[in-house]
């Protein structure tokens, strides 16, 4: 059995489709009803163990209450200077002005205590995540039998929509801020966890040897020895659960319903006042920023140590200034009341103006914006998602699709197919004969089983036997369910945007990597994109092209080209010196340095940039169910707002599936190509 | 030689320690002294069977005061026999005695005890606690017995002084070289004042010039100290420069014992004979090797003490054609050396094979 083979199959079952409907739709018949039994046990278990969850959710209220009363309580030009003391300690003078500056913007827009909120779930959600994370990280660490059972179940957590577990929590915790903070914990953990196992696993093993000679107990050895040499590593994965959970608060926020900033954001997007949203969607992002280089900056510092023996006082310097410098801002706050509540006549928001700005925009550029939508729509969108075959038509194209229009196709592709086959390999010449058939057949109307068996095939010859089957089980369960149309529609926006974003991502990558300056451009702002909750993504988006499928694409492409950006770069500058050194000295052009010494090697590292684009893609493709998509994603936000815990939880284990499958089949391309060419990453 | 005037008594013995990894390691010992009737066929039937043989029937005795090099190249297994020794890792069969007493049949809380004050190791990649200052590494063996910090610190400056990092306390590991850091380590092996002294291939991350000095270093704190080392190496110019006695591995065992002198002069195979082609012969041959009894008067002639070596004698006997008087450390004439007898001695270290010389 080989790929022709398979495609030969695939145009058979394409042309008995008409004669046996279950070929193109599988029927409803014999969908499990999965989804109602999933809802039965869910209402077994609210109504017998509910007080259980009630009494934990109860427990855990008192906390978040107290930490909002304190926040509250503070002046906050006091709690500004604690996070102006926290950055200098972290990172110098430049990362002051800017929580200063950011804190500020806070305070003078009028959102301040909806940031509060918002950071008081932060501030408990983390110290909880990482203490958990770290235990169960030491429990994966000392016991491979418990790794491989953790790491599965990390997978799930980190690629199941958000959406899909927030009903549970809801359904078994009711409603309330405690919801976001159960939601946040689930979430933040895991990247904990595998910073423990990584860190602690990596800790020179005469490191650990000479602990040992020095007489350290066990107990000693992990905590004076182990721990603090795993430290930087330790201190990323806080850096890491921060950001997850602040992102994660920001979003159950839509479930929460509490006046913080993530239901501010999504109260004005639904009011359509993007002025607003866009205003409040910078507050989200500065906060993010403030708190990742705060955390990023306290795990690199680490490394340094202070050099000289000092005092008592001097070693608690930063402490000190914190608590003195605090109260006297606390008692200034008392006699100069716009220290402490910023009055209402001096708030300055610009949201007015840009709202008429934008309306301004939107009409003069009407038909530009709609000649861009339409074109996208129809030439770009359409045929990837129903094919050419159901794409052209008069209305679009200006054609009908005729039979010689067809055989031209079929020969240019056949072509194409053979020509690429003769200059770049036999694979090569498959692919090119596949998506050909794709654009042709349309994602969405390839029967299920041709689709399947692709997938199966891919999988098998990518990473062997038991991915095969892993594959051909998973995408059973999104048949068997009657998910199939909905996960098809998810990978056709999925696709596109994966696909668009890794070539355009590489090009960019491929430029920086020869270029300083570039690099130093685009460094920044792929950063601010990774920090920015996926929420504020969207706003602008939205503000332009309204709520619709383009959006939601455009909305995917923009987060999810960073990763290809970066993995393209990196992989670029860090090949082996040695080969690149030889190739220049047998006389290559730079041309011919980079297409074919220093992009084939770079190849792999290239790839998993492709699985982490499809991941991104595939995280914020969740989000973007918000401004209107159809796909799977769609049925787990249907599943959130009806109450339907079976349907969310199922289409979002499909979600999951999906997401898992891509991630295991790149990445064993990538650790097969690594192999051969002897490179690790 | 000082070799003379050395401790006889056995501090370390390391008796029949076999180390196997693999598949079903365990199955060939089940503790036990590790003696067998053939270990040269046992060790076969191990490595047929998928395993490596890590440590095959390794047996020494390290004596009171004495540098015992082990000298191998990687994967002879020298860094799991110091590794063994200190269990570190457990060997599967076989007794290991310090002081008498059977190291194997120790529990961890033993073994803990043993470590905080009669062993130190020193390390390839220093082993260095990134996260403390040089003070604070070299007290940390200290600081695990619970130790006061005033104490630890004053015991750690005298072995500061002693390794000659002054000055550097409040240094970090990553601000300091390779030689300093490895002075680091071997401060920090000290500062429980061991008796028995691993060190496993200190040197090697050094660059030479850095190495000569710091075996220069190393040979002078012993004399001071005198513990009872073990210095694993891969370096045999190294091992000829420090040992008092070495032992030779291969394939996890033990190829030939003895003194540095003994091992160039008798090797026992090739493989033994193969490292002393590079050795510099004039250096490492004392004009003891090479006395003879003298065929006529004696009178008149120079005197030189036993151990002068014969690069030294070169020209004094150029000019000689009589030869000199060799004595021993007490003054009594060992015999004569001459000319021709330095030239076959020399002869016989570097023969490849006879030179064609035309007449």
């Amino acid at each position: 059995m080989n790929w022709f083979g398979i495609i030969l199959v695939t145009l058979l079952l394409i042309a008995l489709q008409d004669k046996w409907s279950w070929i193109s739709e599988y029927p409803d018949a014999f969908i499990l009803p999965i989804t109602g039994w999933l809802n039965v046990m869910m209402d077994w278990l609210v109504s017998n163990l509910g007080w259980f969850f009630m009494g934990v959710s109860w427990f855990l209220e008192w906390p978040i209450q107290s930490v909002q009363w304190a926040l509250h309580a503070l002046p906050w030009a006091a709690t500004t200077f604690i996070f102006c003391v926290l950055a200098f300690v972290a990172s110098g003078w430049r990362l002051v002005f800017f929580t200063l500056a950011s804190c500020l913007y806070m305070v003078v827009i009028g959102y301040w205590p909806e940031s509060m909120n918002t950071l008081s779930l932060v501030a408990i959600s983390v110290p909880l995540a990482i203490l958990i994370g770290f235990g169960v990280g030491v429990w994966g660490f000392y016991s491979s039998r418990a790794e491989r059972m953790i790491m599965p179940i990390l997978d799930m957590l980190q690629t199941i929509p958000v959406f899909a577990y927030l009903l549970p929590i809801l359904m078994l915790f009711g409603f309330g801020t405690v919801v976001g903070l159960i939601a946040s914990i689930l979430y933040s953990f895991p990247p904990m966890v595998r910073n423990t196992i990584v860190g602690l696993r990596q800790v020179l093993p005469e490191v650990i040897e000479s602990g040992v000679m020095s007489g350290a107990t066990p107990r000693q050895l992990f905590w004076q020895v182990r721990v603090p040499s795993a430290h930087k590593q330790l201190l990323l994965g806080v850096n890491q659960s921060t950001m997850a959970s602040l992102s994660m608060v920001i979003i159950a926020s839509i479930i929460g319903g509490t006046s913080d900033i993530g239901w501010e954001v999504l109260s004005t997007i639904r009011k359509a006042q993007f002025g607003e949203s866009l205003l409040v969607g910078l507050v989200i992002a500065l906060m993010a920023m403030v708190i990742d280089r705060i955390t990023a900056g306290m795990a690199t510092r680490s490394d340094d140590y202070d050099r000289e023996n000092k005092t008592w006082v001097q070693r608690h310097r930063y402490w000190i200034i914190a608590a003195i410098g605090t109260a006297i801002v606390f008692a200034l706050a008392q006699m100069v009341t716009v220290l402490s509540a910023w009055p209402r006549e001096m708030e300055f928001s610009p949201a007015r103006e840009m709202n008429e700005a934008l309306t301004y925009f939107i009409i003069n550029f009407r038909a530009e914006i709609e000649s861009i939508k339409t074109f996208a729509f129809f030439f770009i969108m359409l045929p990837t998602k129903i094919g050419l075959q159901g794409a052209i038509s008069p209305f679009t194209w200006g054609f009908e699709l005729k039979t010689w229009h067809v055989i031209v196709y079929t020969i240019s592709m056949v072509t194409l197919a053979l020509l690429s086959g003769r200059r770049w390999g036999i694979k090569i010449n498959i692919l090119v004969l596949l998506l050909a058939l794709f654009l042709y057949i349309g994602v969405t109307k390839m029967p299920w089983p041709a689709m399947v068996l692709i997938c199966v095939f891919a999988a098998w010859r990518m990473g062997g036997r038991n991915l095969a089957l892993g594959t051909f089980l998973g995408l059973i369960f999104l048949v068997v369910t009657g998910m199939w149309f909905e996960a098809m529609l998810s990978v056709y926006l999925c696709g596109i945007a994966a696909i668009i974003s890794f070539v355009l991502g590489t090009a960019i990558g491929i430029w920086a990597s020869t270029s300083e300056k570039v690099s130093s451009i685009i460094r920044p702002i792929n950063d601010t994109l990774q920090t920015m909750p996926l929420f504020v993504i969207i706003i602008p988006f939205v503000m332009v092209f309204k709520i619709g499928e383009f959006t939601a694409l455009l909305a995917i492409i923009a987060y999810s080209i960073v990763p290809s950006i970066r993995y393209a770069e990196h992989g670029l500058r860090n090949l082996p010196e040695g080969v690149i050194e030889a190739a220049t000295m047998m006389g290559g052009t730079n041309r011919q340095l980079l297409w074919q010494v220093k992009i084939p090697l770079a190849l792999p590292v290239m790839m998993l940039g492709l699985n982490q684009t499809i991941m991104y893609a595939i995280a914020m493709l969740v989000i973007a169910a918000l401004v209107g998509t159809n796909g799977l994603e769609q049925l787990v936000y249907i599943g959130l707002s009806d109450g339907d815990f079976g349907l969310g939880i199922v289409a979002g284990a499909g979600m999951a599936i999906i997401a898992i499958i891509v991630d295991r089949m790149t990445q064993a391309w990538s650790k097969k190509r690594q192999a051969q060419l002897g490179l690790e990453v | 030689m000082e070799k003379s005037t050395m401790n006889k008594d056995v501090r370390l013995s390391c008796r029949n320690i076999w180390k196997v990894y693999g598949p079903e390691s365990d199955q060939f010992f089940e503790g036990g002294n590790g003696v067998v009737d053939d270990p040269e066929t046992l060790a076969e039937n191990m490595a047929k069977s998928d395993h490596i043989v890590a440590n095959a029937n390794v047996s020494f005795d390290v004596h009171v005061g004495e540098i015992f090099v082990i000298m191998g190249l990687s994967g002879s297994g020298k860094s799991t026999i110091v590794r063994c020794l200190s269990r570190l890792v457990e060997p599967d069969a076989g007794e290991i005695f310090l002081d008498g007493e059977d190291l194997l049949k120790k529990t961890s809380s033993e073994l803990i005890e043993i470590r905080r004050h009669k062993m130190g190791m020193v390390f390839q990649s220093f082993g260095l606690l990134p996260h403390l200052n040089v003070i604070d590494n070299i007290a940390f063996p200290l600081k695990l017995q619970g130790i006061p910090e005033k104490e630890r610190y004053a015991q750690a400056e005298r072995v500061i002084e002693l390794v000659g990092l002054q000055g550097r306390e409040s240094n970090f590991p990553k601000e300091l070289s390779g030689g300093q850091q490895q002075r680091v380590g071997i401060a920090r092996s000290l500062a429980v004042e061991p008796d028995v002294w691993l060190l496993d291939e200190p040197f090697s991350a050094l660059d030479p010039l850095i190495r000569k000095k710091m075996q220069d270093e190393f040979l002078r704190i012993q004399s001071l100290l005198h513990k009872s080392i073990v210095f694993i190496t891969h370096d045999f110019q190294e091992a000829l420069r420090i040992a008092d006695r070495m032992a030779i591995m291969r394939d996890g065992k033990i190829v030939q014992i003895g003194r540095p002198v003994d091992l160039i002069l008798n090797p026992v195979d090739d493989y033994v004979r193969e490292f002393t082609h590079d050795v510099p012969w004039e250096s490492i041959l004392r004009a003891s090797d090479i006395v003879e009894k003298p065929d006529g008067p004696i009178e008149g002639m120079g005197r030189v003490s036993g151990d002068t070596s014969l690069a030294s004698l070169l020209s004094y006997l150029s000019d000689h054609e009589e030869g000199v008087i060799v004595e021993a450390k007490d003054g009594s004439v060992l015999g004569i050396a001459r000319g021709q007898g330095l030239l076959s001695a020399l002869a016989l270290g570097c023969a490849i094979g006879p030179a064609h010389v035309k007449v």
